[in-house]
Protein backbone atom coordinates (compact mmCIF):
# COMPACT_ATOMS: atom_id res chain seq x y z
CA UNK A 1 0.00 0.00 0.00
CA UNK A 2 1.24 3.29 -1.14
CA UNK A 3 0.82 6.94 1.40
CA UNK A 4 0.71 9.60 -0.27
CA UNK A 5 1.60 12.87 1.88
CA UNK A 6 -1.15 15.68 1.51
CA UNK A 7 0.83 18.77 3.23
CA UNK A 8 -1.06 21.17 1.06
CA UNK A 9 1.90 21.87 -1.42
CA UNK A 10 1.88 18.89 -4.48
CA UNK A 11 0.28 18.20 -7.49
CA UNK A 12 -1.60 15.29 -6.41
CA UNK A 13 -3.64 14.89 -9.05
CA UNK A 14 -1.45 13.94 -11.27
CA UNK A 15 0.66 11.90 -9.39
CA UNK A 16 -2.50 9.62 -7.76
CA UNK A 17 -3.73 9.21 -11.81
CA UNK A 18 -0.49 7.80 -12.73
CA UNK A 19 -0.51 5.39 -9.77
CA UNK A 20 -4.61 4.62 -10.69
CA UNK A 21 -3.21 3.77 -14.49
CA UNK A 22 -0.59 1.52 -13.00
CA UNK A 23 -3.24 0.01 -10.66
CA UNK A 24 -1.23 0.72 -7.48
CA UNK A 25 -3.36 0.80 -4.34
CA UNK A 26 -2.91 4.00 -2.56
CA UNK A 27 -4.24 6.53 -0.03
CA UNK A 28 -3.80 10.36 0.06
CA UNK A 29 -3.34 11.69 3.64
CA UNK A 30 -1.74 14.33 5.69
CA UNK A 31 -1.95 12.36 9.26
CA UNK A 32 1.17 10.67 10.05
CA UNK A 33 -1.49 7.81 12.22
CA UNK A 34 -3.10 7.14 8.82
CA UNK A 35 0.54 7.14 6.61
CA UNK A 36 1.99 4.60 9.34
CA UNK A 37 0.21 2.22 7.79
CA UNK A 38 1.74 2.61 4.20
CA UNK A 39 4.46 0.35 3.21
CA UNK A 40 6.02 2.87 0.66
CA UNK A 41 5.46 6.71 0.60
CA UNK A 42 5.24 8.83 -1.57
CA UNK A 43 6.20 13.08 -0.97
CA UNK A 44 5.07 15.03 -3.80
CA UNK A 45 5.67 18.78 -3.89
CA UNK A 46 6.03 21.87 -5.70
CA UNK A 47 7.00 25.02 -4.66
CA UNK A 48 9.64 26.68 -1.73
CA UNK A 49 11.50 24.42 -0.04
CA UNK A 50 10.84 26.45 3.34
CA UNK A 51 7.19 26.94 3.07
CA UNK A 52 7.01 23.02 2.25
CA UNK A 53 9.50 22.49 5.53
CA UNK A 54 6.98 24.59 7.67
CA UNK A 55 4.09 22.40 6.78
CA UNK A 56 5.66 18.91 7.03
CA UNK A 57 6.58 20.49 10.63
CA UNK A 58 3.67 21.72 11.99
CA UNK A 59 1.70 18.41 11.39
CA UNK A 60 5.03 16.42 12.77
CA UNK A 61 5.29 14.53 9.44
CA UNK A 62 9.00 15.34 9.47
CA UNK A 63 9.21 12.92 12.48
CA UNK A 64 7.09 10.72 10.80
CA UNK A 65 9.14 10.64 7.50
CA UNK A 66 12.21 9.81 9.92
CA UNK A 67 10.89 7.18 11.68
CA UNK A 68 9.17 5.57 8.90
CA UNK A 69 12.72 5.46 6.89
CA UNK A 70 14.28 4.25 10.28
CA UNK A 71 11.96 1.53 10.17
CA UNK A 72 12.89 0.35 7.12
CA UNK A 73 9.90 1.43 4.92
CA UNK A 74 10.34 3.01 1.38
CA UNK A 75 10.21 6.83 0.41
CA UNK A 76 10.18 8.72 -2.63
CA UNK A 77 10.25 12.14 -3.21
CA UNK A 78 9.72 13.61 -6.25
CA UNK A 79 10.37 17.45 -7.45
CA UNK A 80 10.48 19.58 -4.56
CA UNK A 81 9.77 16.62 -2.78
CA UNK A 82 13.21 15.09 -3.51
CA UNK A 83 14.65 18.28 -2.24
CA UNK A 84 13.36 17.82 1.04
CA UNK A 85 15.16 15.11 1.33
CA UNK A 86 18.19 16.69 1.75
CA UNK A 87 20.21 18.46 4.62
CA UNK A 88 19.24 22.02 3.36
CA UNK A 89 18.10 24.69 0.95
CA UNK A 90 19.33 28.32 0.30
CA UNK A 91 15.59 29.06 -1.51
CA UNK A 92 14.35 31.96 0.63
CA UNK A 93 17.31 32.26 3.08
CA UNK A 94 18.55 28.57 4.46
CA UNK A 95 15.92 25.92 5.47
CA UNK A 96 17.43 23.12 7.17
CA UNK A 97 15.63 19.63 5.02
CA UNK A 98 14.76 16.03 6.34
CA UNK A 99 18.73 15.15 5.99
CA UNK A 100 18.43 11.91 4.59
CA UNK A 101 20.41 12.36 1.99
CA UNK A 102 23.75 14.03 2.29
CA UNK A 103 24.03 17.41 0.50
CA UNK A 104 22.38 20.85 -0.03
CA UNK A 105 19.64 22.33 -2.34
CA UNK A 106 21.32 25.50 -4.60
CA UNK A 107 20.02 27.60 -7.31
CA UNK A 108 20.80 27.40 -10.95
CA UNK A 109 22.92 30.14 -11.58
CA UNK A 110 22.12 30.80 -15.04
CA UNK A 111 25.48 31.21 -16.04
CA UNK A 112 28.26 28.16 -16.54
CA UNK A 113 31.74 28.47 -15.91
CA UNK A 114 32.33 30.75 -19.44
CA UNK A 115 30.08 32.88 -17.92
CA UNK A 116 27.64 32.04 -20.82
CA UNK A 117 23.98 32.59 -19.46
CA UNK A 118 21.65 29.74 -19.70
CA UNK A 119 17.64 29.44 -18.58
CA UNK A 120 16.54 29.61 -15.54
CA UNK A 121 14.08 27.16 -14.41
CA UNK A 122 15.75 24.05 -16.37
CA UNK A 123 12.53 23.36 -18.25
CA UNK A 124 11.22 20.57 -20.58
CA UNK A 125 12.71 16.75 -21.10
CA UNK A 126 16.07 15.95 -20.94
CA UNK A 127 17.88 12.46 -21.04
CA UNK A 128 18.80 10.44 -18.16
CA UNK A 129 22.46 9.36 -17.66
CA UNK A 130 22.81 6.35 -15.57
CA UNK A 131 25.48 6.76 -13.07
CA UNK A 132 25.18 4.06 -10.18
CA UNK A 133 23.03 0.75 -9.55
CA UNK A 134 19.25 1.71 -8.77
CA UNK A 135 16.46 -0.45 -7.64
CA UNK A 136 14.79 2.52 -9.50
CA UNK A 137 16.49 1.51 -12.79
CA UNK A 138 16.11 -2.08 -12.93
CA UNK A 139 15.11 -3.36 -16.99
CA UNK A 140 15.24 0.62 -17.85
CA UNK A 141 17.61 2.40 -20.62
CA UNK A 142 18.53 5.94 -20.89
CA UNK A 143 15.38 7.96 -21.77
CA UNK A 144 13.98 11.42 -22.20
CA UNK A 145 12.18 12.90 -18.38
CA UNK A 146 10.45 15.75 -17.69
CA UNK A 147 12.07 18.71 -15.51
CA UNK A 148 10.61 22.27 -14.05
CA UNK A 149 12.75 23.67 -11.39
CA UNK A 150 15.53 26.68 -10.37
CA UNK A 151 16.89 24.66 -7.94
CA UNK A 152 18.67 21.85 -7.61
CA UNK A 153 20.73 19.24 -5.40
CA UNK A 154 24.77 19.24 -4.79
CA UNK A 155 25.97 16.54 -3.11
CA UNK A 156 29.65 15.23 -2.10
CA UNK A 157 28.39 11.73 -1.88
CA UNK A 158 28.36 10.77 -5.67
CA UNK A 159 26.97 7.47 -4.91
CA UNK A 160 23.74 8.39 -4.21
CA UNK A 161 23.23 10.07 -7.49
CA UNK A 162 21.66 7.01 -9.37
CA UNK A 163 21.14 9.11 -12.49
CA UNK A 164 21.76 12.53 -13.66
CA UNK A 165 20.62 14.90 -16.18
CA UNK A 166 23.22 16.90 -18.63
CA UNK A 167 22.49 21.01 -18.25
CA UNK A 168 25.22 23.22 -18.18
CA UNK A 169 25.65 21.74 -14.63
CA UNK A 170 25.12 18.25 -14.16
CA UNK A 171 21.81 17.99 -12.34
CA UNK A 172 20.97 14.95 -10.20
CA UNK A 173 17.83 13.30 -11.57
CA UNK A 174 17.14 9.97 -8.97
CA UNK A 175 18.95 10.08 -5.85
CA UNK A 176 18.89 6.88 -3.51
CA UNK A 177 20.40 6.27 -0.53
CA UNK A 178 19.15 2.71 1.13
CA UNK A 179 15.30 3.02 1.54
CA UNK A 180 15.43 6.43 0.47
CA UNK A 181 14.59 7.25 -3.28
CA UNK A 182 13.95 11.03 -5.20
CA UNK A 183 13.10 12.11 -8.69
CA UNK A 184 13.86 15.77 -9.18
CA UNK A 185 11.89 15.24 -12.45
CA UNK A 186 8.29 14.54 -12.88
CA UNK A 187 7.74 10.99 -13.14
CA UNK A 188 3.93 11.07 -14.01
CA UNK A 189 4.25 13.95 -16.93
CA UNK A 190 7.56 11.45 -18.22
CA UNK A 191 5.25 9.68 -20.13
CA UNK A 192 6.54 5.85 -20.67
CA UNK A 193 9.76 6.13 -18.92
CA UNK A 194 8.16 8.29 -16.21
CA UNK A 195 5.70 5.45 -15.76
CA UNK A 196 8.15 2.48 -15.88
CA UNK A 197 10.10 4.35 -12.88
CA UNK A 198 7.21 4.78 -11.20
CA UNK A 199 6.24 0.68 -11.71
CA UNK A 200 9.84 -0.50 -10.15
CA UNK A 201 9.20 1.80 -6.99
CA UNK A 202 5.95 0.01 -6.94
CA UNK A 203 7.72 -3.35 -7.36
CA UNK A 204 10.24 -2.30 -4.49
CA UNK A 205 7.14 -1.28 -2.54
CA UNK A 206 5.27 -4.52 -3.04
CA UNK A 207 8.47 -6.49 -2.07
CA UNK A 208 7.74 -5.11 1.28
CA UNK A 209 4.51 -6.52 1.77
CA UNK B 1 21.06 17.85 -23.22
CA UNK B 2 17.59 19.66 -22.65
CA UNK B 3 15.71 19.01 -26.04
CA UNK B 4 13.54 21.65 -27.84
CA UNK B 5 9.73 21.10 -27.23
CA UNK B 6 7.37 20.26 -30.12
CA UNK B 7 3.93 21.45 -28.90
CA UNK B 8 0.71 21.03 -30.92
CA UNK B 9 -1.87 23.55 -29.75
CA UNK B 10 -5.69 22.65 -29.10
CA UNK B 11 -9.22 25.39 -29.15
CA UNK B 12 -11.47 24.28 -27.01
CA UNK B 13 -14.76 26.10 -27.14
CA UNK B 14 -17.43 24.55 -24.61
CA UNK B 15 -15.70 21.97 -23.98
CA UNK B 16 -14.90 21.08 -27.51
CA UNK B 17 -11.49 20.80 -29.45
CA UNK B 18 -12.90 23.11 -32.83
CA UNK B 19 -11.01 23.74 -36.28
CA UNK B 20 -11.97 20.83 -37.30
CA UNK B 21 -9.32 18.35 -36.87
CA UNK B 22 -8.86 15.94 -39.67
CA UNK B 23 -7.88 12.71 -38.23
CA UNK B 24 -9.80 9.65 -39.57
CA UNK B 25 -8.65 7.22 -37.14
CA UNK B 26 -10.53 8.76 -34.43
CA UNK B 27 -13.63 7.79 -32.90
CA UNK B 28 -14.38 11.44 -31.89
CA UNK B 29 -12.07 14.14 -33.63
CA UNK B 30 -13.96 16.90 -31.15
CA UNK B 31 -12.63 15.05 -28.02
CA UNK B 32 -9.65 16.59 -25.56
CA UNK B 33 -8.92 13.56 -24.56
CA UNK B 34 -9.07 11.28 -27.33
CA UNK B 35 -6.81 13.98 -29.21
CA UNK B 36 -4.79 14.79 -26.21
CA UNK B 37 -3.65 10.83 -26.06
CA UNK B 38 -3.50 10.88 -30.40
CA UNK B 39 -0.57 13.45 -29.79
CA UNK B 40 0.99 12.05 -26.41
CA UNK B 41 1.18 8.50 -28.91
CA UNK B 42 2.93 11.01 -31.70
CA UNK B 43 5.54 12.37 -29.22
CA UNK B 44 4.37 15.76 -28.72
CA UNK B 45 6.39 17.65 -25.78
CA UNK B 46 3.50 18.94 -24.47
CA UNK B 47 -0.08 20.36 -25.40
CA UNK B 48 -1.72 23.61 -25.24
CA UNK B 49 -5.14 24.01 -24.80
CA UNK B 50 -7.00 27.47 -25.31
CA UNK B 51 -10.21 28.19 -24.26
CA UNK B 52 -11.87 30.38 -26.86
CA UNK B 53 -15.72 29.71 -25.23
CA UNK B 54 -17.46 32.83 -25.31
CA UNK B 55 -19.69 32.12 -22.45
CA UNK B 56 -19.61 31.32 -18.90
CA UNK B 57 -20.98 27.90 -19.04
CA UNK B 58 -17.91 27.38 -21.43
CA UNK B 59 -15.57 28.24 -19.11
CA UNK B 60 -16.87 26.05 -16.32
CA UNK B 61 -17.06 23.18 -18.48
CA UNK B 62 -13.33 23.76 -19.60
CA UNK B 63 -12.18 22.80 -15.61
CA UNK B 64 -13.76 19.28 -16.39
CA UNK B 65 -11.73 19.24 -19.74
CA UNK B 66 -8.87 19.52 -17.52
CA UNK B 67 -9.74 16.56 -15.25
CA UNK B 68 -10.37 14.44 -17.61
CA UNK B 69 -7.17 15.50 -19.95
CA UNK B 70 -5.23 15.23 -16.64
CA UNK B 71 -6.62 12.20 -15.24
CA UNK B 72 -5.53 10.35 -18.59
CA UNK B 73 -2.26 12.45 -19.93
CA UNK B 74 1.58 11.92 -19.04
CA UNK B 75 3.18 14.43 -20.69
CA UNK B 76 2.67 18.14 -18.66
CA UNK B 77 0.30 20.74 -20.37
CA UNK B 78 -0.89 24.01 -20.41
CA UNK B 79 -4.37 26.00 -20.32
CA UNK B 80 -5.20 28.94 -21.64
CA UNK B 81 -7.79 31.73 -22.66
CA UNK B 82 -10.41 33.91 -20.07
CA UNK B 83 -7.60 33.10 -17.42
CA UNK B 84 -8.68 36.27 -15.17
CA UNK B 85 -7.87 36.00 -11.74
CA UNK B 86 -5.93 34.02 -8.88
CA UNK B 87 -9.26 32.56 -8.30
CA UNK B 88 -9.72 31.08 -12.28
CA UNK B 89 -6.11 30.08 -11.88
CA UNK B 90 -6.78 27.74 -8.98
CA UNK B 91 -9.54 26.09 -10.33
CA UNK B 92 -7.66 25.02 -13.84
CA UNK B 93 -4.63 24.00 -11.80
CA UNK B 94 -6.14 22.21 -8.90
CA UNK B 95 -8.02 20.38 -11.67
CA UNK B 96 -4.73 18.78 -13.18
CA UNK B 97 -2.87 21.49 -15.48
CA UNK B 98 0.46 21.86 -15.14
CA UNK B 99 0.60 25.74 -16.20
CA UNK B 100 -1.67 28.16 -16.85
CA UNK B 101 -1.02 30.81 -20.03
CA UNK B 102 -2.18 34.61 -19.29
CA UNK B 103 -2.84 36.92 -22.27
CA UNK B 104 -4.67 39.97 -22.08
CA UNK B 105 -5.83 39.40 -18.35
CA UNK B 106 -2.09 39.90 -17.45
CA UNK B 107 -1.71 43.03 -19.61
CA UNK B 108 -4.50 44.97 -18.38
CA UNK B 109 -3.40 44.10 -14.24
CA UNK B 110 0.52 42.44 -14.69
CA UNK B 111 -0.21 42.42 -10.66
CA UNK B 112 -1.92 38.87 -11.39
CA UNK B 113 1.32 37.27 -12.97
CA UNK B 114 2.97 38.14 -9.16
CA UNK B 115 -0.15 36.76 -7.59
CA UNK B 116 -0.07 33.49 -9.70
CA UNK B 117 4.01 33.26 -9.35
CA UNK B 118 4.07 33.52 -5.67
CA UNK B 119 0.84 31.14 -5.18
CA UNK B 120 2.06 28.61 -7.67
CA UNK B 121 5.42 29.40 -8.26
CA UNK B 122 7.05 30.64 -11.52
CA UNK B 123 6.97 27.52 -13.10
CA UNK B 124 3.07 27.10 -13.60
CA UNK B 125 2.89 31.05 -15.54
CA UNK B 126 2.84 31.34 -19.05
CA UNK B 127 2.57 34.90 -20.37
CA UNK B 128 1.60 34.69 -23.59
CA UNK B 129 2.35 37.67 -26.16
CA UNK B 130 0.20 38.48 -29.25
CA UNK B 131 3.39 41.01 -31.53
CA UNK B 132 2.62 42.73 -34.40
CA UNK B 133 5.68 44.81 -35.60
CA UNK B 134 5.05 48.19 -35.23
CA UNK B 135 6.50 50.87 -37.94
CA UNK B 136 6.18 53.73 -36.11
CA UNK B 137 7.47 52.21 -33.11
CA UNK B 138 10.15 50.74 -34.83
CA UNK B 139 9.88 47.10 -33.11
CA UNK B 140 6.51 44.69 -31.99
CA UNK B 141 4.01 46.33 -30.48
CA UNK B 142 1.82 43.91 -28.16
CA UNK B 143 -1.84 43.50 -28.68
CA UNK B 144 -4.63 42.20 -26.41
CA UNK B 145 -8.64 40.48 -26.25
CA UNK B 146 -7.42 37.83 -29.44
CA UNK B 147 -5.17 40.69 -31.47
CA UNK B 148 -8.06 43.22 -31.89
CA UNK B 149 -6.56 45.81 -29.45
CA UNK B 150 -3.36 47.88 -29.39
CA UNK B 151 -1.55 48.40 -26.63
CA UNK B 152 1.30 50.77 -25.49
CA UNK B 153 3.71 48.06 -24.74
CA UNK B 154 6.36 47.32 -26.88
CA UNK B 155 7.17 43.74 -26.99
CA UNK B 156 10.22 43.79 -25.21
CA UNK B 157 9.93 45.72 -22.60
CA UNK B 158 6.66 44.14 -21.84
CA UNK B 159 7.95 40.78 -21.76
CA UNK B 160 11.02 42.02 -19.64
CA UNK B 161 8.64 43.42 -17.33
CA UNK B 162 6.55 39.80 -17.41
CA UNK B 163 9.31 37.64 -16.18
CA UNK B 164 10.43 40.53 -13.39
CA UNK B 165 6.85 39.77 -12.14
CA UNK B 166 6.88 36.00 -12.54
CA UNK B 167 6.31 34.69 -15.57
CA UNK B 168 8.30 31.14 -15.90
CA UNK B 169 7.75 31.32 -19.60
CA UNK B 170 7.10 33.25 -22.64
CA UNK B 171 4.41 31.95 -25.66
CA UNK B 172 4.87 34.47 -28.05
CA UNK B 173 3.21 34.60 -31.60
CA UNK B 174 3.83 36.33 -34.35
CA UNK B 175 0.37 37.93 -35.45
CA UNK B 176 2.33 38.82 -38.92
CA UNK B 177 3.22 35.54 -39.26
CA UNK B 178 0.12 34.17 -38.25
CA UNK B 179 -1.46 31.85 -40.64
CA UNK B 180 0.44 32.48 -43.25
CA UNK B 181 2.72 29.13 -43.12
CA UNK B 182 5.64 30.91 -44.28
CA UNK B 183 7.65 30.25 -41.18
CA UNK B 184 8.08 31.36 -37.58
CA UNK B 185 9.14 35.22 -36.95
CA UNK B 186 12.42 34.42 -36.59
CA UNK B 187 14.27 38.10 -36.01
CA UNK B 188 10.92 38.70 -33.03
CA UNK B 189 11.83 35.32 -31.67
CA UNK B 190 15.30 35.64 -31.58
CA UNK B 191 15.03 38.88 -29.80
CA UNK B 192 12.55 37.44 -27.43
CA UNK B 193 14.65 34.37 -26.50
CA UNK B 194 17.46 36.75 -26.00
CA UNK B 195 16.33 39.50 -23.57
CA UNK B 196 14.51 36.80 -21.29
CA UNK B 197 16.34 34.35 -18.72
CA UNK B 198 13.00 32.11 -19.09
CA UNK B 199 12.47 29.55 -22.08
CA UNK B 200 10.55 30.85 -25.03
CA UNK B 201 7.83 29.16 -26.86
CA UNK B 202 7.54 30.61 -30.66
CA UNK B 203 3.98 30.39 -32.28
CA UNK B 204 2.80 31.90 -35.73
CA UNK B 205 3.12 30.76 -39.17
CA UNK B 206 4.66 26.99 -38.77
CA UNK B 207 4.13 25.78 -42.25
CA UNK B 208 7.06 22.64 -42.47
CA UNK B 209 9.36 20.92 -40.53
CA UNK B 210 12.46 22.82 -42.12
CA UNK B 211 10.35 26.33 -40.04
CA UNK B 212 10.51 24.53 -36.39
CA UNK B 213 14.20 24.14 -37.20
CA UNK B 214 14.41 27.84 -38.18
CA UNK B 215 13.10 28.34 -34.82
CA UNK B 216 15.37 26.87 -32.89
CA UNK B 217 18.57 27.39 -34.47
CA UNK B 218 17.96 31.37 -36.07
CA UNK B 219 15.11 31.88 -33.47
CA UNK B 220 16.87 30.37 -30.48
CA UNK B 221 13.45 29.66 -29.28
CA UNK B 222 13.43 26.95 -26.20
CA UNK B 223 9.81 25.15 -27.89
CA UNK B 224 7.72 25.73 -30.87
CA UNK B 225 4.41 25.41 -30.93
CA UNK B 226 1.96 24.93 -34.21
CA UNK B 227 -2.04 23.95 -34.80
CA UNK B 228 -3.53 23.43 -38.08
CA UNK B 229 -0.15 21.93 -39.58
CA UNK B 230 -0.47 19.31 -37.47
CA UNK B 231 -4.33 19.16 -37.24
CA UNK B 232 -4.66 18.78 -40.77
CA UNK B 233 -1.80 16.24 -41.04
CA UNK B 234 0.35 18.60 -43.03
CA UNK B 235 2.86 17.17 -41.38
CA UNK B 236 3.01 15.39 -37.75
CA UNK B 237 4.98 15.59 -34.57
CA UNK B 238 6.98 12.55 -35.84
CA UNK B 239 8.06 14.12 -38.72
CA UNK B 240 9.07 17.27 -37.58
CA UNK B 241 11.26 15.21 -34.78
CA UNK B 242 12.52 13.16 -37.36
CA UNK B 243 13.61 15.95 -39.65
CA UNK B 244 15.07 17.54 -37.40
CA UNK B 245 17.00 15.23 -35.63
CA UNK B 246 18.69 14.87 -38.61
CA UNK B 247 19.61 18.44 -39.01
CA UNK B 248 21.11 17.79 -35.64
CA UNK B 249 18.75 19.58 -33.30
CA UNK B 250 18.23 17.59 -29.83
CA UNK B 251 14.53 16.25 -29.48
CA UNK B 252 13.07 13.66 -28.07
Amino acid sequence: MIGIVDYGMGNLFSVSKALERLDAEFFISDDPAELAKADGIILPGVGSFRDAMILLEYKELDVFLKKHVDNGGYLLGICLGMQLLFEESEENGPAKGLSLIPGKITRLSGMDSKNNAYKVPHMGWNKLTFNNQSPLLKGLEEDYVYFVHSYFAVTNETEVVAASAKYDVDVPAIVTKGNVFGMQFHPEKSSSMGISLLKNYLSLVKGRQ
Amino acid sequence: MLTKRIIPCLDVKEGRVVKGVQFVSLRDAGDPVELAAFYDQEGADELVFLDISASHEGRETMVDVVKAVAGSLAIPFTVGGGINSLEDMKQILRAGADKVSLNTSAVLRPELITEGANYFGSQCIVVAVDARWDESLGSWRVYTHGGRRTTDWEVIAWVKEAVNRGAGEILLTSMDNDGEKQGFNLALTRAVSESVSVPVIASGGAGSAAHFEEAFTTGKADAALAASIFHYKETSVKEVKSFLKQKGVVVR
